[in-house]
This record gives C-alpha cells, sequence and structure tokens, in this order.
C-alpha cells in the first residue's frame, strides 16, 4: 500500500484501532477501565472524522466530529465515571466464558462480520469502504460484549459501543447521515444514558446491587413474585428482595479483594 | 395550521405538566391536552380526505391516508386512555402505590410519548422514524419502572436493553438504506433519506443492499412490533408499568412499529421484486402467533395474559401485510383500528378490575359481575370482541385474512386457525371465572371511568357490521399504497 | 557468489556468536538501573560461560547419549539461525536453506532437543519444565507464525531478506496489520525466551521455573553451550523483530561494503534500544502464574489473527 496518500493510511489505521478497542472492551473485567476505552473509542473515532473532514471538505463533518467531542468523549465517560463513583461498581463478575474462549468466539465474529460487509464495501464509493466490515466487527462485538455480563454497567458500555460502530459504519459507508439524524441519535444516546442513570439507582436501591442476576427471575410461565400488586404496600417482602439484603449482609463476592484479578 | 396544532400541543403538555403534573388537576389538565391534540388530528384528517396527502416543513414531514387514519386513532387513543387514567391513578396514589413526584413524571412522559409516536407516524424522513422510536421507548421506560417493584425493575430493564439493541440493529438498516438512497439520490440536502423521494426511485435502488437494509430493520422494527423470537421484552413491560401505560403501550406503540416496518417493506419491494420481504414478514408473523397461543395457557397474571394477546395479533397483522394484496392490507389495516381499540377498552376494564381485587393474578379475581356490573360486562364483551367473535371488528378483519390465506397460502390456513382455537379457549377459560362466580371484589374511592371502555367497544362493534364509506376509502386507499402481492 | 556475501554471512555469525552474552549482560545492567541497584558487570556472561568451558562435565548415570548431545544440537541450530537472519545484510548465502517458515521449524527443533534432554534423566524437575515449556511453545508457535504469514503477505514472499528487503526500501508505510503483529511478535518474544512475564530466567523455585528447570542436570561444557545458546536464541528473536519491522539500516540489495559496515553500528543501537525496552516490560510486568500463560499467548495470536484479518480486509 505504499502508493496510497498518507492520511488514508492514518484512517486505516484508526480502523485497526477501534477494532482492537473493542476486543480490549470484550476481554476487560474492570469496569472503569471499561469507560476508559470507551473514551479512547470515541477520540479515536473523533480523529477518523476530522481526518475524513479535511479529506473530503464535507462541512457537515466537521460538525459531526464536534459533536462527537462534546457527547463520546467527554460528556459521556464522565456521567458514566460518576455513576460508577456513586454506585460503588467497580469490578465485574466472572463472565460465563472464560477469557480465551470469549476471544476465540470474537475472532469467528469478526470474520463473519467482514464477510457480511463484503458486498457493501463492492458497491460503496466512498474513500473507507474497506473500513465498513470493521465497523459492522465492532457491532457484533459489542454485542457478545454485552451477552457475556453480569453487571449492568458493562452491558451500557456494550450498548455505547455499539452505538460508535455505528457511527463509523456511517462514516465510512456515506461520509456520515444527514446533520439532523445525527443530531436526533446523538440526543437519543444521551438521554438513554441519563434515563439509565435513573435507572442504575432504582435498581441498587431495590436490590442492592447491579448484578443482573437479580433481574433474571421472570419467565415466560410466570413471575416469581407472588403478591406484587398489594394495596398499601410500596415494597413487597419477595424473595429478591431478601436476597439482596442477604447479599449486602455477606458483602458482594465480586468485590471480594481476595478476588481481585 | 392543524399540522403544528398536532405537534405542539402534546409537546408543549408534556412541559407544562412536567412543571404542575403534581398537582389536583393534573389528570384534568392531561385530558384537555389529549382533547385538543385529538381535535387537532381530526381537522388533519379532514383536510388530507380532501385535499390529499400533504407535504410539510421542507418535505420533513408528509401525511397520506395510510398514517393519517393512524394519526387520528393514536390521538383518539391517548385522548380516552387520558380519560381512563384520571380515576386510575387518583385510585392508586390512594392505595399508596405512587406518590406526587412520581405522578408528575408519568403525567409529562405521557405527553411526551404521544409526541414522539405522532413524529414517528408523520415523519417523512426514516432516519427521523428511527429517532422517534427510540425517544418513544425512551419516553416509557421510566414509566414501566413507575411502581419500583422487583418485577418492574426486571420489566423496565429487559425493555430498554432488549429494545435498545433491536433499534440498533434498525439503525444499521436505516444506514444501509440511506447508502443505497445516495448513489441515486445524490448526498445534497436530507433528500436521500425522504421516504417520498425514496418510494420515487424504488426501482433504481440496489437489491442487494436493500435486501440486507429490509433484514435489519425488520429485526430491529420488529422488536419493538414484538414478533417472536424477539418478544421477550413486551409481556413484561405491558404488564409491570401502570395500566394507562399497557394501553397505549399495547394499543399505540405496537401500531407505529409496524407502520415503520410497512413503510420499509413498500421500498424494498418495489426494488427487488422478489418475494423475500413477503416470505419474511409472512413467517415472523405466523410464527408469533403460535408462540403467543401456545404461551398464554401459562400465563398467571391478567396483564401477561393479554400482553401475549398483542402478540398474536400483531403476528396476525404482519402475516396480512406479508400476504399484500388489496384485500389483505384492508384486513390488517382495520385489524389494527379494531386491535387497538379493543385491547385499550380491556386494560381499561382489567385495569379497574385488578384494583377491585387488590391483585393481578387470575385466580385472585373473581366474580366481577355481581360487585359491579359495569366492569364485569366490560370485560367480557372486550375479551369476546379479541377472540374475534362475531359481530365485532376483529372477526371482518380475521375473516378477510382467512380467507385471503385460504386463497394464496393455503399452507397457513391450518396453523393460523389452530393457533387462533388455541387462544380462544385460553382466554375464554381465564376470563369466565373472573367475570361470574363468588366475588372478592371491593369498592374504590374514586368512581371509575367506564365511558371509554364502552366507547372503544360500541366503535369495534360499528366496524364490524358496517364500515362507513369514508373510513373505507381511507383503507382501501392505505392498501393501494402499500402494494404488495 | 560475491566476496560481499560471504563478507556478510561471517560478520553475522560472529556478531551473533560474540554480541549475544554482550546483550543478555546489557538486559541485566538495564534491569538493575530500573530497579535501583547495582548491576554485575556487563562481561560476566562471558566470565560465566569461560568458567565453564573449564570444568569436568558430571553426568548422571540415567543419562542416554541424547542427553550428551542434545546441547550440541540446540547450539547449532541457534548458530543456523543466527546465519539465516538479516540481522546486518540481506545478501546471505545462506538463506537458501531456509526461509522464515523452516526457521520457526529450526527453532522448534531446538526447543524439541532441549525438552527430550530435560526429560532423558527422569528427574521431576526435568519433566516439569519440559512440559511448560512445551504447552507454552505449542502456543506461541501458531502466533508466531501468524505474524510470519502477514509479513509475507505484505511482501508476497516468506523468505526473511526478501521480506526484509521489501520493506526496508519501500516509502515509509502505516500498516496497522503490522502495528498489531509487532505487538504480538513482542509477546511471543517474552515468552519463548523464557522473560517475564512468563518465566524468571533467575529463579530456581520448583513453583515458576521452566527454562532453568530444563538445563538443571547440566554442569561444564554443556551447560556453557546451553547458557549460550539461550543467549543467541534471545539475539535471533531481536534480529528476527528488526528485520520484520524496523528493518531500515540493514544493507540491502544494491548497497556496498559502506552501507555494510554503517548498519554494524545501527545494530547495535536497534539492540540497546530493544534491550532497554525489555528491561522495562521486565520490570513494570509480574510473573504470571503458570497456568495464565496460556490467556497470555492466547492474546498474543488473537493480536496477530487480527493483524492478519485486517491485512485482508484493508490492504494494509
Amino acid at each position: 500500500m505504499a502508493g496510497t496518500p498518507f492520511d488514508l493510511q492514518l484512517l486505516n489505521f484508526c480502523a485497526a484501532l477501534l477494532l482492537l478497542l473493542s476486543f480490549a472492551m470484550l476481554a476487560q473485567r474492570r469496569i472503569v477501565t471499561l469507560v476508559n476505552l470507551l473514551a479512547i473509542q470515541g477520540a479515536v473515532l473523533l480523529v477518523a472524522t476530522l481526518l475524513l473532514a479535511w479529506r473530503t471538505g464535507e462541512h457537515h463533518l466537521y460538525l459531526s466530529a464536534a459533536l462527537t467531542l462534546a457527547l463520546k468523549v467527554v460528556f459521556l465517560p464522565w456521567i458514566l465515571h460518576r455513576l460508577i463513583r456513586r454506585l460503588q461498581v467497580y469490578w465485574d463478575t466472572e463472565p460465563l466464558l472464560n477469557i480465551s474462549g470469549t476471544m476465540l468466539i470474537g475472532l469467528l465474529v469478526v470474520v463473519f462480520a467482514f464477510g457480511l460487509a463484503q458486498p457493501i464495501s463492492a458497491l460503496a464509493s466512498t474513500a473507507t469502504r474497506n473500513a465498513i466490515g470493521i465497523a459492522v466487527a465492532v457491532i457484533l462485538l459489542s454485542f457478545v460484549t454485552m451477552i457475556t455480563r453480569r453487571k449492568a454497567m458493562s452491558q451500557v458500555v456494550g450498548f455505547l459501543s455499539m452505538e460508535n460502530g455505528l457511527f463509523f459504519g456511517a462514516m465510512s459507508a456515506t461520509y456520515g447521515m444527514p446533520m439532523i439524524v445525527e443530531f436526533g441519535v446523538a440526543l437519543d444516546v444521551l438521554v438513554a444514558v441519563l434515563v439509565l442513570g435513573i435507572f442504575f439507582f432504582q435498581i441498587r436501591e431495590q436490590f442492592d446491587s447491579l448484578d443482573l442476576h437479580h433481574l433474571e427471575s421472570l419467565k415466560e410461565s410466570q413471575p416469581l413474585y407472588e403478591a406484587h400488586y398489594s394495596v398499601n404496600e410500596t415494597h413487597s417482602l419477595d424473595r429478591s428482595s431478601l436476597e439482596g439484603a442477604t447479599h449486602a449482609l455477606q458483602g458482594d463476592p465480586a468485590r471480594d479483594p481476595l478476588d481481585r484479578r | 395550521m392543524e399540522f403544528l396544532l398536532l405537534l405542539s400541543t402534546p409537546l408543549f403538555g408534556a412541559l407544562a405538566l412536567g412543571v404542575f403534573g403534581a398537582r389536583r388537576w393534573a389528570p384534568e389538565l392531561n385530558v384537555v391536552i389529549s382533547l385538543i391534540t385529538f381535535l387537532a388530528a381530526c381537522a388533519l384528517t379532514a383536510r388530507v380526505v380532501s385535499e390529499g396527502p400533504l407535504v410539510v416543513a421542507h418535505e420533513q414531514f408528509f401525511i397520506d391516508p395510510f398514517n393519517v387514519f393512524l394519526v387520528t386513532l393514536t390521538a383518539f387513543v391517548g385522548l380516552s386512555t387520558s380519560l381512563f387514567s384520571r380515576p386510575y391513578m387518583r385510585v392508586e396514589m390512594d392505595h399508596g402505590r405512587v406518590s406526587a413526584p412520581r405522578l408528575r413524571l408519568y403525567h409529562s412522559m405521557y405527553q411526551l410519548f404521544m409526541t414522539t409516536m405522532l413524529i414517528a407516524l408523520t415523519t417523512n424522513n426514516m432516519g427521523l422514524v428511527w429517532v422517534a422510536m427510540e425517544a418513544a421507548t425512551l419516553s416509557t421506560v421510566l414509566l414501566v419502572t413507575l411502581y419500583r417493584t422487583p418485577a418492574s425493575l426486571e420489566a423496565g430493564w429487559k425493555y430498554f436493553i432488549l429494545c435498545g439493541v433491536g433499534i440498533a440493529q434498525a439503525l444499521f438498516g436505516t444506514i444501509l438504506l440511506y447508502f443505497a438512497a445516495e448513489k441515486v439520490l445524490g448526498a445534497e440536502g436530507v433528500t436521500a433519506l425522504l421516504w417520498t423521494h425514496l418510494n420515487a426511485v424504488k426501482g433504481q435502488l440496489e437489491p442487494t443492499v436493500l435486501g440486507l437494509a429490509f433484514v435489519f430493520l425488520l429485526v430491529g422494527y420488529g422488536t419493538k412490533v414484538g414478533l417472536a423470537p424477539l418478544h421477550n421484552w413486551l409481556p413484561d413491560a405491558h404488564a409491570e408499568g401502570p395500566t394507562p401505560i399497557s394501553a397505549v403501550l399495547s394499543g399505540l406503540l405496537l401500531n407505529v412499529a409496524i407502520y415503520a416496518v410497512v413503510r420499509c417493506k413498500v421500498l424494498v419491494e418495489g426494488s427487488l421484486h422478489s418475494q423475500l420481504p413477503s416470505q419474511m414478514l409472512m413467517s415472523f408473523g405466523l410464527l408469533s402467533v403460535v408462540l403467543a397461543s401456545f404461551l398464554l395457557w401459562r400465563q398467571r397474571d391478567i396483564k401477561r395474559l393479554f400482553a401475549y394477546s398483542s402478540i398474536e395479533h400483531m403476528g396476525i397483522i404482519t402475516f396480512a401485510f406479508g400476504m399484500g394484496g388489496p384485500v389483505a392490507n384492508f384486513a390488517a389495516l382495520l385489524h389494527m383500528t379494531v386491535h387497538s381499540l379493543t385491547k385499550s377498552a380491556i386494560f381499561f376494564a382489567v385495569g379497574h378490575a385488578a384494583q377491585k381485587a387488590g391483585s393481578q393474578l387470575m385466580e385472585n379475581i373473581r366474580g366481577l359481575i355481581t360487585l359491579s356490573p359495569t366492569i364485569g360486562w366490560g370485560l367480557m364483551m372486550g375479551s369476546l370482541a379479541i377472540l374475534g367473535m362475531p359481530p365485532f371488528g376483529v372477526f371482518a378483519s380475521e375473516f378477510l385474512i382467512l380467507t385471503t390465506a385460504m386463497r394464496e397460502q393455503p399452507w397457513a390456513t391450518p396453523i393460523l386457525l389452530t393457533a387462533l382455537g388455541v387462544a380462544f379457549a385460553a382466554i375464554f377459560g381465564r376470563v369466565q371465572p373472573m367475570v361470574f362466580g363468588e366475588t372478592t371484589a371491593k369498592r374504590l374511592p374514586h368512581p371509575p371511568a367506564l365511558l371509554p371502555v364502552f366507547a372503544h367497544l360500541a366503535l369495534v362493534l360499528m366496524l364490524g357490521i358496517y364500515v362507513p364509506p369514508y373510513l373505507a376509502d381511507w383503507y382501501r386507499a392505505a392498501a393501494r399504497l402499500i402494494g404488495g402481492q | 557468489m560475491k566476496t560481499i556475501e560471504i563478507l556478510t554471512q561471517v560478520l553475522e555469525l560472529i556478531a551473533a556468536l560474540t554480541a549475544a552474552p554482550l546483550f543478555l549482560g546489557w538486559v541485566n545492567q538495564c534491569r538493575a538501573w530500573l530497579q535501583n541497584r547495582r548491576a554485575p558487570s556487563i562481561w560476566l556472561p562471558y566470565r560465566g560461560i569461560r568458567k565453564l568451558f573449564h570444568k569436568d562435565a558430571v553426568i548422571a548415570e540415567t543419562a542416554s547419549p541424547l542427553f550428551r548431545v542434545a546441547p550440541y544440537i540446540v547450539f547449532g541450530a541457534m548458530v543456523v539461525a543466527a546465519g539465516i537472519i538479516p540481522s546486518m545484510g540481506t545478501r546471505l548465502p545462506f538463506t537458501i536453506a531456509a526461509d522464515a517458515i523452516a526457521l520457526v521449524g529450526l527453532l522448534a527443533t531446538a526447543r524439541v532437543f532441549l525438552s527430550l534432554a530435560a526429560m532423558d534423566i527422569g528427574t521431576a524437575f526435568g519433566t516439569l519444565g519440559a512440559r511448560r515449556e512445551m504447552m507454552v511453545g505449542f502456543l506461541a508457535e501458531p502466533a508466531l507464525l501468524m505474524v510470519i504469514f502477514v509479513a509475507s503477505m505484505i511482501s508476497a514472499t516468506t523468505a526473511l531478506p526478501a521480506i526484509t528487503e521489501n520493506l526496508a526500501t519501500q516509502t515509509l508505510a502505516l500498516y496497522p496489520s503490522l502495528a498489531f503483529t509487532a505487538v504480538a511478535f513482542i509477546l511471543v518474544l517474552l515468552a519463548e525466551n523464557a522473560r517475564i512475564p512468563i518465566d524468571n530466567p533467575a529463579t530456581h523455585l520448583e513453583l515458576t521455573m521452566i527454562h532453568e528447570a530444563m538445563v538443571l542436570e547440566y554442569s561444564a561444557r554443556h551447560l556453557a553451550l546451553m547458557e549460550w545458546a539461550a543467549a543467541l536464541k534471545l539475539f535471533n528473536y531481536a534480529c528476527i523483530g528488526f528485520a520484520l519491522f524496523i528493518p531500515w539500516g540493514v544493507s540491502t540489495r544494491e548497497s556496498g561494503p559502506v552501507a555494510l559496515l554503517a548498519s554494524v553500528p545501527l545494530l547495535a543501537v536497534k539492540l540497546a534500544v530493544t534491550g532497554a525496552g525489555l528491561a522495562f516490560i521486565e520490570t513494570i510486568s509480574a510473573k504470571l502464574r503458570v497456568f495464565r500463560a496460556p490467556e497470555f499467548l492466547a492474546v498474543a495470536f488473537l493480536l496477530a489473527v487480527l493483524g492478519l484479518l485486517v491485512h485482508l480486509l484493508l490492504g494494509a
């Protein structure tokens, strides 16, 4: 590739870095680091947007870059860090599959994503059309990250990383969406995180933990909460709130200092 | 003009109720705002019927026969739900399940939800459809968890994550759509995402990309419709929130989602000229119908029962849209209308019944007729209506769908009939002892609002017997627009 | 065969043989500086090897001929490898013997004989070390091969000098795939050469040693050859890294003897910087528990495969 100009190489480098960051998120168990990786992902997106804006001369991309900076690099990580501090969630519990297994699945997902994006890349006319496969890979990897997590905060980070992948896909396939749509999407993401913040406090208040295993008792057949509608009672004394209380007494196993890795 | 009034009223209402929602007169304000919205919708409808499709605000909004009747339906059900919500939430407050600040959140989010749904229905920009759908989800997440019980928190979490992830797929589909459109329409301005322009050039859009886009769009918006196997969030979200929210979620949001799917289907079919979209819609629809009707048997909570019934009916509607053609589309549109009206009526009755009995579990609700005949008969009639008994409207639409299926997709007919039969047995078997027999119900501190229930049922009855000509023309025009075969 | 080629070859071999222990001493020196202690002299490894050659070899009664022969085979393999890797010039007559993949095979041969000899005596330590070495090697080899594949795909050849030539003479370009594989290569280097975080080269604790366990039974000249071979292995790996990722300064096909002479100090600078970097990595890492070594190597393999996939997709 010695013939290609330098900024295109830099764009490809940014794309590869995005992929690496998604893998790093897949393997990471410390939640603070996850949020930092998300912030770095936002920064890489910013650099890529600026490069593309400079290369193609499309002015709406500069606006898009400013939006990315404000939202994905500064504001969202800041909110998430605040939430982490106030909710005191620092570590994720052991995922279902061990790290090596998850990585291998991630590799297969990447190969699948590259194959999926082939027809689109073939038809695209942008300079960055090869990076569409990476965008799809980032989306699918975030999906895998969400599936293999148990703490609510990690799932949220996976969700936001999926949005980053979508943004990158839009950028590499069509030099970004129309501004009105981008603003709308940014607004939605922002409101989503704010709503989630409120939500986390509600969950924490009820269960004393943000482990999603507490949120898995509603099944297809029937809820296990018998008296969840009762007159003159705001909290129902049921199995899970008792569980939550015992967890609080025994200490959350995920926060056992001897278990730190 | 009417359109501006239509969108700005609920938005203004959301802001106003955000400030004043905890006052004693907040429910009345809610009703007034919904009434104004409904009147604006009627005026807009009259205009569209007389003048034809409207394009507004730099082509960002487009109102044609397909969405204008949905707009009126949404505004109408919004109005009747606000009427129902008045005494219902007062009783809830008296029972101590909800406090004044939460009522403020409830009222303002209710109107915000109406705004986002109306935007989603009327916008021309496919990207804005996405934004509005996601905003509709977000505005109701906090409402589902209003009671802060463990079950409602779980329901809210599932709703948020599953719908969020699903709708992210829809965003990818929209990006692909934009990608295909940009080649034909160019990237100048925003014309590449406008449905009217896309509809005009749909034959020139790249088939492979649109096929891929449709898969993502169907998975994404299909999650919001509640199509199996992506329906997991629906029973929980519809059952755990306050009943007015269950009514609007079941009655209105599902309609908006299927509207988005159909708009995409029109574009993709025009480009693909193959049976792929139809087949996908039909298979998802049938799967939903079958799964929902068999899962109905295991439900013990009354709202979950009717939530699964919503999945089933949405499956029928999807199947009908999948079949395509004038009769099936007509039937699907009619079914959307009557299902909205009937399901919300049922939820109104169920809400008050649960309040009287003090529990949502069906085994605890007994003998409603003895203490409060109106609620009892309302529930009975509603259930018969939703099960497709003649002369109610649901029978008419289901009959049309089944006959079209027998003609065009005969293999699907026995599946549909079995599923409908199973659902009939399940629901009827559960409702019967709830309405008749020994009662455990108590008196309510505030008189229940039963006008909405009977108003809805009356409309459904009327639509079953006689579809007014203007309505029929409407449906036919919309059916022609949707096309497909 | 021109004189310049013979000269390049001989120079490389001499440099490898003489500089390898010095490189080891330099790494120890840097480590000491970073850990705020005084290191032994840089020339200590030489003195160690010399001392060992003067001693009498003591061999266990249960040893087979394999035990006696193994050090020579291992040392010989490392010398041949040093002859193939283009550390100073790309015109090496020996390279017709093996390309990059065969080079990996050569290193594997050394590993196999080392492990067999360790198990030969029948003590617990030897078998322990051999098994661990095989586990690490089994996982590190695919990673190393992937790294070489990526470089080969970029240069459309598997002959190491040709790859170096290609990468050195091209205009400066950013290859994200090479960036990924560089990181993977560093991880493999740490694992294969028994450095922290996989193995502690200075320990004799049963819990933690891998390489040391295998040479525990050797003495005198055999041990000297083993130690020298270990130093040569590190030197070779460093030179493979330079050949693939930092090829500038190597005298290429068209350049004259001046370039060859200039490549010597350049190689010294590269080695010095690499040694310091290696010491730094060793200082900031803690040694991994042995059952975590597969995870470490899985990460290396993953990065290498990612580099390959990125190259296939982006063409860069």
